[in-house]
């Protein structure tokens, strides 16, 4: 079934996936919102993966693996991430974004 | 006993000098200043144990190397040795300086009693010792040159020994810089000498037969050859250690330091240092250099009447002795200037035998000096009078070194003298007329300066002056022994320039006029300023114009200033200050300027929002992708 759709349009769909994901990341305030930002990039690199290793090299299946451990990373990072936005959230009482530019000093 | 230990008496004065300059806080004056003198005690022993054996237990003068080490290689012929070299001037040279060093530490136990830099004093006089007992007993000219530079550190340190009193910071200074910018044409000396001979080392170099001298002679460098040249140059360092003229402003000023610091090192041993190297190098002079050789003699002779004619104006008590020192330093320049090698070899024994007895009276007038300002508090001889009444002892010390200095018969001066006023006769009339001239001159001034002193009327003084301590008495009634009977010493048999005994006889005719030079100098002294009489005045009122002139010490030091300040400075310095200040600071506040600016104007971009470094990366992404895109295809 897989073989009546053409490369292109699953490219397509990926390609929106990560300028959404990218578009996300860099307008919301929420750090959360910023976040799920992050997690559609990854997924649509993800959907890239899969996607190269069955269209062009069949009797392969790294692309694959290198999706499962995509998927292994974004838990940990996304575990990270929350528990710094949860003490963040202690420290500062707020999430956005725009009140976390002490770092820079 | 072997030449070995030798090495001791070096090696004693450091580790006090180490020891006392370390532990000052935790020593107490007695035991830093007794272990100073203590140790040189044993130094003064083994130096003349040396000179015992050297002189008297072996029947050739050779020239000996006890010790010594390679210091630095720098290719296979030419390297630096650090090491001890024996031959008669250097031993006389080791007796000297210990002995003299030994009674001037003597001494200063009890003249700077109480002082608060007490050990810092001992451990500065230690490293002088220690400095100029290494410079005597060099191996090659390196080291020396070496230790010459030590000296000066350790004059430097001892002249500016009262840091509080500005005008001994300025004095410290001054001798430091003259004798460093003579040490200047030293150094360029000593590079011309080895680059053309390839050697350091004094036996190599005053060997009359070394080749490579020889052939330095053919090269010739603006009509005078460049081993004239570089003798000259040499012999510029050793007037500027020595005090001659021109370079000799810093020594009135080194006055400043305590006054058995002078004695030490401004009369006995480290102002003769240019003499000794003159000595050291003469048989060079003497055969390859004669015209630099009539320079040394010129520019003694000189400084002897010109320091001789300031000396009779002055008015403080230890810059009389500075000048005086100036003036017989001039005589011993003079001696080695008009002396030939081996048989003729007169003016160098006699040079030597100069520094030897000067060495002892020159010290006894400094020590003397030092006794009557320890008890006054003050250095204007025409604030003191009569005080044979309260310093007898003080008194009769300081006559007999008047009289061995102005060369009155049996005291030590009368023999050496009568030795270089020989040598002169020998030579040229007119430097023998300067000598005896100065002769006259050296009893006037110094007996002057003695009957002003211990004649005349009672002053007032704040508290009635007392004889010094025992401390102070010893050294001095040691030096007066010898300098009543050091005259005595054969001294032809023992030191002369190709170390073959040369006999010296008293000439008669020399002795006679030189006698009568000092003794006239002595009865128009009597004349003057044995009973207070109007009689000076009148005639210091007579001559004006020319008697503040000598005063002033012929202006060398305005004339120094006038140099320094309003050309020097003006003409060169000024526009070179300004070229480095505008010019090349500029340039370095140009660069620090626009870093300042470029970084004022970029800070922004770091703004700490994360969403901004999240455009900005990703809108370099897009960029490289596009570029890539277009340029590939």
């Amino acid at each position: 079934m897989m073989e009546h759709v053409p490369i292109s349009h699953v490219l397509m769909v990926t390609s929106t996936m990560f300028f959404i994901g990218a578009y996300g990341f860099l307008t919301r305030r929420n750090l959360v919102t910023m976040l799920i930002g992050v997690e559609l990039m990854l997924n649509a690199v993800n959907i890239n993966f899969v996607i190269f290793d069955r269209y062009l090299y069949p009797d392969q299946i790294e692309g694959h693996f290198f999706a499962l451990f995509i998927i292994a990373i974004a838990a940990a990072e996304a575990a990270v991430a929350i528990a710094i936005f949860i003490n963040l959230y202690r420290n500062i009482r707020s999430i956005d974004v725009e009140k976390v530019d002490n770092m820079k000093y | 006993m072997s030449y070995s230990v030798t090495i001791f008496i070096l090696i004693l004065p450091l580790t006090v000098f180490v020891l006392n300059g370390l532990l000052s806080n935790k020593l107490s004056h007695r035991l830093a200043g007794w272990l100073a003198t203590g140790s040189m005690g044993i130094a003064t022993v083994l130096a003349w144990l040396t000179a015992y054996n050297y002189f008297f237990q072996s029947s050739s003068y050779e020239k000996l190397i006890p010790f010594q080490i390679t210091w630095l290689r720098f290719t296979e012929t030419l390297q630096i040795d650090m090491g001890i070299l024996l031959d008669p001037i250097s031993v006389m040279m080791l007796v000297v300086i210990t002995t003299v060093s030994l009674m001037v530490f003597l001494y200063s136990m009890g003249y700077m009693q109480g002082e608060k830099g007490f050990i810092r004093y001992f451990s500065f006089l230690s490293l002088f010792s220690f400095s100029m007992l290494g410079l005597v007993v060099a191996t090659n000219l390196f080291q020396l040159y070496m230790f010459w530079e030590l000296v000066g550190v350790s004059s430097y340190l001892l002249i500016g020994y009262y840091y509080d009193k500005p005008e001994a910071v300025a004095a410290a200074k001054k001798a430091f810089i003259v004798t460093r910018f003579a040490d200047f044409g030293f150094l360029v000396g000593i590079l011309l000498l080895s680059y053309y001979t390839g050697t350091f080392d004094f036996t190599k170099i005053t060997n009359p037969e070394n080749a490579a001298i020889a052939g330095m002679t053919g090269i010739s460098f603006m009509g005078l050859s460049v081993l004239t040249l570089a003798l000259t140059l040499i012999f510029m360092g050793g007037a500027g250690k020595s005090a001659m003229f021109p370079l000799h402003i810093w020594l009135p000023d080194a006055m400043e330091g305590p006054t058995p610091v002078s004695a030490l090192i401004h009369a006995a041993t480290m102002v003769v240092a240019g003499v000794f190297l003159v000595a050291r190098m003469f048989p060079v002079f003497s055969f390859h250099a004669p015209e630099a050789l009539d320079a040394v003699a010129f520019i003694g002779a000189f400084t002897l009447l010109f320091a001789a004619i300031i000396a009779c104006t002055q008015t403080d008590i230890k810059r009389i002795l500075a000048f005086s020192t100036m003036s017989q330093i001039g005589y011993m320049m003079l001696a080695l200037g008009v002396s030939g090698y081996g048989s003729e070899g007169l003016g160098f024994t006699a040079s030597m035998f100069h520094l030897f007895t000067h060495a002892f009276f020159k010290a006894l007038l400094f020590l003397g000096a030092g006794s009557i300002i320890h008890a006054l508090h003050k250095n204007d001889i025409r604030e003191m009078g009569n005080l044979r009444k309260h310093q007898p002892i003080t008194h009769i010390v300081f006559l007999i070194a008047c009289l061995a200095i102005a060369g009155i018969p049996p005291f030590a001066g009368f023999f050496s003298k009568d030795e270089i006023l020989s040598a002169a006769f020998a030579s040229n009339p007119i430097y023998f007329g300067i000598a005896a001239l100065a002769a006259g001159l050296t009893a006037f001034y110094m007996f002057r300066l003695y009957f002003l002193v211990f004649w005349g009327n009672e002053r007032t003084y704040e508290h009635s002056p007392h004889e010094s301590p025992v401390l102070m008495l010893i050294p001095m009634i040691v030096l007066a022994i010898g300098s009543i009977f050091t005259g005595f010493i054969p001294f032809g048999n023992f030191v002369s320039s190709d170390s073959q005994p040369l006999q010296a006889h008293l000439n008669v005719t020399v002795a006679i006029i030189s006698v009568m030079m000092a003794i006239l100098g002595i009865t128009v002294a009597w004349i003057f300023y044995k009973k207070e009489s109007l009689l000076p005045e009148k005639i210091s009122n007579m001559s004006g114009a020319l008697y503040h002139t000598v005063v002033r010490k012929f202006y060398i030091d305005e004339i120094y200033l006038f140099i320094t300040r309003k050309i020097i400075f003006n003409l060169i310095s000024r526009p070179i200050a300004w070229f480095d200040r505008h010019i090349i600071d500029a340039f370095m506040d140009f660069t620090a300027t626009a870093t300042n600016w470029v970084s004022k104007e970029i800070k922004g971009l770091q703004s700490g929002q994360l969403q901004h470094y999240g455009y900005i990366f990703l809108s370099g992404v897009i960029l490289i992708v596009l570029v890539m895109i277009f340029t590939n295809t």
